[in-house]
């Protein structure tokens, strides 16, 4: 197959288990982003994709090739570090260059391709630059310029946007993907936040103490979460404990959910049902329940409801506003097609 | 690059070199003097190979007890009186601004580099009668006239001093700089005067730095081999002129080296203990 | 504010300690008749002509610069793969050649001085001027090797990861990125160990002292056997090369930092 293959990709520091058996197939011009908690072992997987690391077992395979052997500066790949390390000795243009310059390339080329790299990231005129002369967002740019100067088969990012402040990161992601868009190039990115794995990636690859939770695509990983890691990990839920009779009914703090039913032989679980899906109505209708506190953020309003020593959240827009507040007594609806059935 | 041990052949080139020069020049040398303390004087060449123990043997005597005795007693007083001026000295100087710490720096380590033969020749001319500073007394009339204030205990002591001050102030002051400078404020805002936070914050805070200092300070002064010549009297010479004197003006190579390997026990089990300290502190 | 005047007159006390016998050597060494009065009798540099024009004083001038010039680029030599070596790799056990490589310097250099006087005449080339020149080179070889381990800790790993990622091998990446950003911190290295060098008194006297005669031997020498202003001026001189490197170290270095004044993980 053409594109990136983990097989069974693991590796260990130790007796400690850093990546647990990890298979993936990534196919070419795919943008993945690695997302977890950090020590989920998303980065070391990266540096293992880049031979930075190498696997204690399993295979990476890129176009059907072997990878496991080939030192990491034969493997034809663009990395953007956490740090960024950009080289504090060079200036902008030689940053960039440096691919180019030590694959003896001629000067006139290396300046042709810089320039056409400066436009990319639009900061033409910079090459002369030095580094501790730039912005964050700036010093961003020229990393992700140098990692791309020699158009290679893979562009790896760690945590790329974890320095710049909130306002720049969400300007970046939306760059960062517009940029891979346009040059088609196979992208893995870890993240740790999930809005910025949301924003860019066509493939979401959740990671959890080491493993593959859920890989999909960002809305099929919202909108059906595989367990209830996924679904806590990304935005926020409300996980509720159920329990299921043998007909599959579902009951849940101690009212049924019409309309949802468990598996075959689930006798109980978790259901997972997003803030912005649960309803809030009359008291009488659906679980009767008390509101504790009532959060008005301008664009939404998050009210918490207690329902029989539950904290159910529910999110509505200012638009239906209904004047609820702490102390008032509420119904709480569960809409059946919006609930995710889980096992434990 | 991660950090990983080597495996081919081509990763342990480059430590071939420096280990084969340390090894030849400096672990050889050692190994040979530690044989030569057991060899046997030679008058006719350096030493001729033996097995004795002659040459540890005259450690007993009463004239080696005294030079041992003064050596450490010596190393001890300049030890002491260098950390007592430095540590007050090091933290005023950790205060200073960047550039007048690093004028200081640049003339501490001038200082230090300087020879102790041009250190020795210094003081033996200002402690003289022709040049010296009693002609400065004298002009303000503390003094009826110019006198030598040496070869003497002072002037050994003086110059020793001289020698390892700026050695003592550069050891202290990665730690003293790194002196959490709020831990002084602290005090200061609960009431103690400067010099009180000095002795109750600092002191205290630093205290196995400055044991550390102290041995530290004691085996570079033990070392020193030409003041005692040039500014004291032979009653003043140490260990470390005694074994220059033996090895190169007696010829005694054996008995000098016999004395160097008792100085490395010594200086050894010090640094030793240095070590020990600073794994405490680390601990703690 | 009478703390501050104590403090400043305490700084102050400390520096004329430090300042007193070198200016008083650099009086000396004006005297326009040959004797070592101070102040000075009249005004002449005489003396510093003839550090440079007596055969005597020249020939033990020259013998020194080359001394530590060759003594000092010897110990960078070992230094530098060794600092790399320790840097690169995971190897406890060579943290042995670290210990020996600082042992020299912590030890009182008699001892030393001895070693290499015993290896030496065991060996048969007593008093060849390339034995001084090596004695040196091992007993300064701290110097460079604690500069540039530290200038190797300074280093960003994943400076050196990004340099793979993009297609350099190991002897690239030292070529390109780890010896420009290693650079100040050998020359320092060899500055430190080049003027100690010029300064070495015992280990010069006990490995050559009956062939070549040094500057800090010739002065030496000369406090015995008859005293001379130029012993002053040649004084006067090694203070201010000292000076003078100390100076452009931290002219275009950062002095502070090789003097451990910033963590150097930090």
């Amino acid at each position: 197959m053409s594109g990136l293959e983990l097989r069974d990709v693991t590796k260990r520091f130790g007796t400690f288990t850093a990546v647990d058996s990890i298979n993936l197939d990534v196919p070419d011009g795919t943008f993945v982003c690695l997302l977890g908690p950090s020590g989920c072992g998303k980065t070391t997987l990266l540096r293992m994709i880049a031979g930075l690391e190498e696997p204690s077992e399993g295979f990476i395979l890129i176009d059907g090739a072997d990878m496991t052997p080939v030192p990491t500066h034969k493997r034809n790949l663009g990395m953007v570090f956490q740090s960024l390390a950009l080289f504090p000795h060079l200036n902008v243009g030689e940053n960039i260059a440096y691919p180019l310059r030590i694959r003896g390339v001629d000067a006139a080329r290396q300046k042709a391709r810089v320039d056409e790299l400066l436009e990319l990231i639009h900061l033409p005129g910079y090459a002369e630059r030095g580094i501790s002369q730039l912005s964050g967002g700036q010093r961003q740019r020229v990393a992700i310029a140098r990692a791309l100067a020699l158009s290679p088969k893979l562009f790896l990012l760690d945590e790329p946007l974890s320095a710049l402040d909130a306002k720049l990161r969400e300007a970046m992601q939306v760059e960062l993907r517009q940029l891979q868009q346009q040059l088609g190039i196979t992208t893995i990115v870890v993240t740790h936040d999930q809005r910025e794995a949301m924003t860019m990636a066509d493939l979401v690859v959740v990671m959890g103490e080491a493993r593959i939770r859920q890989a999909a695509a960002p809305v099929e990983i919202y909108r059906q979460p595989a367990d209830a890691f996924v679904a806590d990990f990304i935005g926020s839920t409300n996980l509720l404990d159920f329990a299921a009779d043998s007909t599959g009914r579902i009951e849940v703090l101690g009212g049924a959910i019409a309309g949802l039913e468990a598996p075959d032989g689930l006798g109980q679980g978790r259901i997972s049902i997003r803030p912005e899906d649960v309803h809030l109505v009359a008291p009488g209708e659906g679980h009767d329940g008390t509101v504790t506190f009532v959060r008005d953020l301008g664009g939404t309003i998050e009210t918490f409801v207690d329902v029989g020593g539950s904290t159910i959240v529910a999110v509505t827009t200012p638009r239906d506003r209904t004047g609820i507040k702490a102390g008032d007594k509420v119904g709480v609806v569960f809409p059946p097609e919006a609930c995710v059935v889980l096992a434990r | 690059m991660r950090r990983e041990p080597p495996r081919s052949a081509a990763d342990y080139a480059p430590i071939v070199f420096p280990g084969v020069m340390l090894l030849v020049f400096f672990v050889i040398p050692f190994s040979i003097m530690f044989a030569v303390s057991f060899f046997r004087r030679n008058p006719a060449g350096f030493y001729s190979p033996d097995f004795v123990f002659d040459n540890y043997a005259r450690f007993l005597t009463p004239f080696f007890g005294t030079v041992l005795g003064f050596s450490l007693l010596l190393a001890i007083l300049v030890a002491i009186i260098c950390v007592a001026v430095s540590v007050p000295f090091t933290v005023l100087l950790a205060r200073a601004s960047r550039r007048a710490q690093t004028l200081w720096l640049v003339a501490l380590l001038s200082v230090l580099s300087l020879s102790e033969v041009i250190i020795g020749f210094s003081w033996s001319t200002l402690l003289s009668r022709t040049a010296g500073i009693t002609n400065l007394f004298v002009a303000i009339g503390l003094m009826e006239e110019p006198r030598a204030l040496l070869p003497g205990f002072g002037a050994v002591l003086t110059g020793m001093v001289y020698q390892a001050l700026p050695y003592t102030i550069l050891i202290l002051y990665p730690a003293i700089v790194r002196l959490d400078p709020t831990l002084m404020e602290a005090a200061r805002t609960l009431g103690a005067s400067p010099v009180r936070a000095f002795f109750n914050v600092v002191v205290p805070a630093m205290r196995n730095t400055i044991v550390a200092t102290l041995i530290m300070v004691f085996v570079f002064a033990l070392g020193s081999y030409l003041l005692p010549q040039i500014l004291g009297r032979p009653r003043h010479w140490t260990l470390s002129v005694l074994i220059t004197d033996q090895a190169i003006l007696q010829s005694n190579m054996p008995f000098a080296a016999a004395m160097a390997v008792f100085l490395v026990l010594i200086s050894l089990a010090l640094v030793g203990l240095t070590v020990m300290a600073g794994g405490r502190r680390d601990a703690s | 504010m009478t703390g501050r005047i104590l403090q400043h007159l305490f700084l102050g006390l400390v520096g004329l300690f430090l300042a007193m016998p070198l200016i008083v050597v650099a009086g000396v060494s004006v005297n326009e008749k040959k004797s070592l009065t101070f102040p000075p009798d009249g005004f002449s540099l005489a003396w510093y002509g003839e550090l440079f024009t007596d055969p005597g004083w020249r020939g033990a001038l020259v013998a020194s610069v080359l001394l530590a010039a060759f003594a000092a680029a010897l110990a960078v030599i070992i230094a530098l793969p060794l600092a790399y070596f320790l840097w690169r790799r995971i190897a406890p056990w060579a943290n042995i050649f670290r210990l020996l490589g600082v042992a020299p310097f912590i030890l009182p250099p008699v001892i030393t001085a001895l070693g290499f006087l015993s290896f030496w005449a065991t060996a048969g080339v007593y008093g060849q001027p390339v034995t001084a020149v090596i004695s040196h080179a091992i007993f300064f070889v701290t110097l460079p090797l604690v500069t540039i381990s530290l200038g190797f800790t300074t280093i960003d790993r994943a400076l050196v990861e990004a340099a793979a990622t993009m297609g350099a091998d190991d002897r690239t990446i030292v070529r390109t990125i780890i010896l420009p950003l290693i650079v100040p911190y050998i020359i320092s290295g060899y500055a430190f160990a080049f003027v100690l060098s010029l300064n070495e008194y015992i280990i010069a006297y006990m490995t050559v002292g009956f062939t070549v005669e040094t500057l800090p031997i010739k002065v030496f020498n000369a406090l015995r056997y008859g005293y001379t202003p130029t012993m002053a001026s040649a004084s006067v001189v090694f203070v201010l090369v000292a000076a003078l490197v100390f100076g452009l170290i931290a002219r275009f270095g950062d002095i502070r930092r090789l003097l451990g004044a910033m963590r150097s993980d930090g």
